[in-house]
């Protein structure tokens, strides 16, 4: 019996199971995916905004402008790479123009510092590139970009090491109220669907698109997650000096519209689309869709060399039919706790919410903190962004530094054994991929892979035929002679 | 009756078209070749087309996981799947010296199959 | 820091042919940085034959005839230095070099010859529209996988694009056993040599599917299938002419471009043609003493056309260095 179950290890889960792991209690989670960060927190925006989108008062415009305050310091501490670049709304007429006014009333309102309408001359000093049309925008100096995966994956591991036990490829299949807490069955992939299950005192459901099934499992109150679909085309580095700001439209009907955004590792990251869909899987991008970010961003940035694309994606954002996030305990299900609603701004509410659903549960259960939390947590080391002496330094201490597997972004064999050997750590190509980015360069692993499969086979110590891309059966080889 | 045949030359990357004309089995004409290696290869290909087989076999104790190997001559086209077949049950032990016979003879067609790199021995840690 | 009179980056065909000439051109001092394990680059994986028709008037395989050259570098001496990456490149031609087991190491060059070859074209240049799942490659990553590794990408294949490397990919894969399904080019025509498409395609009744492209991929973990269309004059796809090809593997043969990290590095004007650096008819780019020579100033067809220019370029830095002393 465990005195917490968080289920989800997207970017949500695992800031409460960091935040939950200060106190006394034990904690798991549960996760469907082979890594953290499998689900929606993989594929989004990488924005940390600065909170004038949401409507004053609502869940969201509360823990966005929170989440949004505690990022810089919370990556500070986890090591994650974090860059205020600011956010800015482009209007591009006189009508759009009013409407910034009204942004920025409703930022103020939700709490949101420093923000001004620049006129034209000053946005042009500001982003040359952008278009001659536009007419004035709005700045917010205190948004920001962060990386999501290693947000997440800093969070588990810290999570990890101050106590929280991790379970992956764990589907959850039914919750029931049990006499004391709840017990959670899962199907295991691998485990020929055989049921398992898992013993909670408190559940906190952070499922992500899902959250809504597993919340109506224990409660009458019933949610419903409608999934949206965002596509995504990420530019090679040689653009990342286009713009340095997030550049947003004007938002209309369907959402903040397609922005174009320098992503923190320096690529320029165009998108997304907003598509409601009924397939919560259905993370597959389209001919129209991939044509739409790159016209509507060529509006915004005409100069952008939309031919230097190396790769696309589509995410689903968790939008719950009401609009807003849910956050806390079930009005008829005691010990249950949500995180249901989940979508933009998600992740800049990410910290915030994690410690809201934290002290929450702590509350009610009266879990004393822990004399010794060690909130800090060191990244694995960037070969590529160490100093020359640094450089020689670390290769002759591991000799694995000196072996360089990725040339695209100069990654060494010593960061990815790291990343294989850290708590949680990668066991696929994808999980690389997120750990130190190896594949994410211009040549999207055609180099790397082969070295990738056979440094995971030596340290998993599995057949090469057994490595996967990401997990299930997402095997790469199928025969070897 | 005379028989046409089309076909493109292999021989080089210029890749001729070349018409041979056929009867009973016996060359008449050869058409469209720019040298003497596309009269030879269409008079073959018409009646007894051949190729060089190239693929790998596996080694053991070796610096590498596998060695590339070649059919020393062309064989007929029709043994190619046949000879792969032969080829996939073999195994070699390192050192591997390039051009050392690996099998004597390929599916019956007396070519042997010999060595197209070289894979040292693994040393013991 | 270490000193060279010449020093090649690129251990492949047109770095090994480069070095050669400039020997025979008594330059004494050599260094080849190759960042992989072994001499011979791209030709240690192209087991089929079709090399040296030209330079040894024999049909070769790859690495025989990198054996060739690699034998000719040992008989003449020339130091060379393995699993050694090039990280940092200056315009006054200091080269900083990660080498496994050694460490950074800084060497000063006279002249440099570029010989990094090239790469292939990622899917993301494409953007085919679907998901992203496992046993998608380039035609380069499979044929390692198959050829060094042993291993086998997949057992039903689809590739997307006609160039040689997909067309002896085409036959590599089948000759393992592989069913493969079709190669589809956009193209009206093929990119690839025409011996290519009558021994690797006909010879086992392949289909060549010209004006179409993949225009879907299916399979979330691992693919499971592509849509294959038709496409007009514009190379857009037409409506109604979608077919759908189960398939457990996608090799994508779309193109090569040439290896340009360093020549950015060093700021050398590039051709808007070649996707290569601008070089002069004697092989010097527009920055004195450094050359460059092979698939990293254009991707040739032939190896033989590499070594040809690669010997050029050797002899044009010998005597850059030659007149240097003088």
């Amino acid at each position: 019996m465990y005195d917490v179950i968080i289920i989800g290890a997207g970017v949500i889960g695992t800031a409460v199971a960091r935040e939950l792991s200060r106190y006394q209690c034990s904690i798991l989670v549960l996760e469907k995916g082979e890594d953290v960060c499998a689900g929606t927190s993989k594929a989004n925006s990488a924005l940390v905004h600065a909170g004038f989108d949401a409507k004053p008062g609502s869940m969201k415009a509360k823990y966005n402008v929170q989440g949004s305050m505690m990022m810089e310091e919370l990556c500070g501490k986890l090591d994650v790479p974090y860059e205020k670049n600011g956010a800015l709304v482009l209007a591009f007429s006189g009508e759009e123009k009013e409407t910034l006014e009204l942004l920025k009333k409703q930022g103020e309102e939700n709490g949101v510092m420093d923000m001004v309408i620049l006129e034209k001359e000053q946005l042009r000093e500001k982003e040359p590139a952008i278009s001659e049309e536009a007419e004035a925008a709005l700045y917010a100096p205190s948004a920001a970009s962060v990386c999501p995966f290693l947000l997440t994956i800093a969070l588990a591991e810290n999570a990890n090491e101050n106590g929280t036990e991790f379970w992956f490829e764990k589907e959850v299949t039914h919750i029931q109220k049990r006499q004391e807490g709840y017990e959670v069955k899962v199907s295991s992939y691998g485990n020929s669907g055989k049921q398992e299950s898992y013993l909670g005192r408190n559940i906190i459901n952070c499922a992500g698109l899902y959250s809504d099934k597993l919340h109506n499992m224990v409660s009458k109150k019933s949610f419903e997650i409608i999934p949206v679909k965002g596509e995504y085309c990420l530019l090679d580095k040689n653009e990342g000096t286009a713009v340095s700001s997030t550049l947003f439209r004007v938002p209309g009907k369907m959402g903040k519209g397609v922005l174009v955004t320098r992503t923190v590792h320096g690529n320029i990251l165009l998108g997304p689309t907003a598509e409601s869909i009924s397939d919560k899987e259905e993370t597959a991008t389209s001919g129209e869709g991939l044509k739409k970010v790159l016209t509507d961003t060529k509006h915004t940035v005409p100069g952008l060399n939309t031919g230097m694309v190396i790769t696309s994606f589509a995410g689903l954002r968790a939008h719950e039919r009401n609009g807003d996030f849910i956050i806390g305990e079930a009005e008829d299900a005691p010990g249950f706790f949500d995180a249901v609603g989940i979508e933009s701004p998600g992740l800049s509410a990410a910290p915030a919410i994690g410690a809201a659903l934290a002290r929450m549960a702590a509350g009610k259960n009266n879990y004393r903190k822990k004399e010794v939390f060690r909130e800090e947590r060191k990244g694995i080391t960037a070969f590529a962004s160490l100093s020359p002496e640094e450089k020689e330094a670390i290769v002759k201490e591991k000799p694995a530094y000196g072996n360089m597997v990725c040339r695209c972004e100069m990654i060494t064999e010593g960061e990815i054994l790291e990343a294989i050997h850290r708590p949680l750590g990668a066991k696929s190509l994808d999980g690389l991929k997120r750990r130190v980015r190896t594949g994410m360069g211009r040549c999207q692993g055609g180099f790397c892979t082969p070295k990738l499969v056979e440094i995971l086979e030596r340290e998993l110590d599995i057949s090469k035929l057994r490595i996967t891309k990401t997990g299930g059966n997402s095997r790469l080889l199928t025969d070897e002679k | 009756m005379i028989e046409k045949k089309e076909l493109t030359c292999i021989k080089c990357p210029r890749g001729c078209g070349i018409l041979v004309e056929t009867e009973q089995g016996r060359i008449i004409s050869v058409s469209g070749n720019q040298c003497k290696n596309g009269k030879e290869y269409a008079e073959k290909e018409a009646t007894n087309p051949t190729r060089v087989l190239t693929t790998t076999v596996k080694v053991l104790f070796g610096t590498e996981k596998v060695v590339a190997v070649k059919s020393k001559d062309e064989i007929p086209k029709e043994k190619l799947l046949p000879a792969m077949e032969q080829i996939k049950e073999v195994q070699v032990e390192a050192p591997v010296i390039l051009g050392e016979t690996i099998l004597e003879d390929l599916c019956g067609t007396g070519i042997p199959l010999v060595a197209a790199a070289c894979v040292a021995r693994k040393k013991l840690p | 820091m270490l000193q060279y009179d010449l020093v090649i980056i690129g251990g492949g065909p047109a770095g090994l042919a480069a070095a050669d000439s400039a020997r025979e051109m008594g330059i004494k001092s050599i260094l080849i940085l190759e960042r992989d394990n072994k001499l011979g680059g791209i030709l240690n994986q192209c087991i089929h034959t079709g090399f040296g028709l030209h330079t040894f008037q024999e049909e070769l395989t790859g690495p025989e005839y990198a054996a060739r050259y690699i034998d000719k570098i040992q008989e003449k001496e020339i130091e060379y230095k393995v699993s050694a990456m090039v990280i940092d490149i200056t315009r006054d031609k200091r080269v900083k070099v990660m080498e496994k087991g050694a460490g950074l190491i800084t060497i000063q060059a006279k002249a440099i010859i570029l010989a990094m070859g090239c790469r292939e074209r990622p899917r993301g240049a494409l953007n085919i529209p679907g998901y992203r799942p496992a046993g998608i490659y380039s035609a380069g990553t499979a044929q390692y996988f198959v050829n060094i590794e042993g291993a086998m990408p997949g057992k039903e294949i689809v590739i997307l694009g006609s160039g040689d490397i997909g067309l002896i990919m085409a036959r590599r894969l089948t000759l393992e056993g592989a069913d493969v399904k079709c190669v589809a080019e956009i193209m009206p025509k093929s990119g690839g040599l025409k011996r290519n498409i009558v021994q690797c395609l006909e010879d086992f009744g392949i289909p060549l599917k010209l004006s179409h492209t993949v225009t879907y991929i299916h399979g979330k973990d691992r693919i499971e299938g592509v849509t294959l269309s038709k496409v007009d004059e514009n190379l857009e796809p037409v409506p109604g002419t979608e077919e759908f090809i189960p398939c457990d593997t996608l090799l994508l043969s779309v193109g090569l471009i040439p290896e340009n990290e360093l020549s950015k590095k060093l700021e050398l004007p590039m051709d808007d043609k070649t996707k290569g650096p601008v070089v002069t008819k004697e092989m010097e780019t527009m920055l004195s003493g450094v050359f460059a020579c092979g698939n990293v100033v254009h991707v040739h067809d032939l190896v033989d056309n590499v070594s040809k220019e690669a010997k050029k370029a050797g002899i044009s830095a010998a005597r850059y260095i030659l007149e240097e002393k003088i």
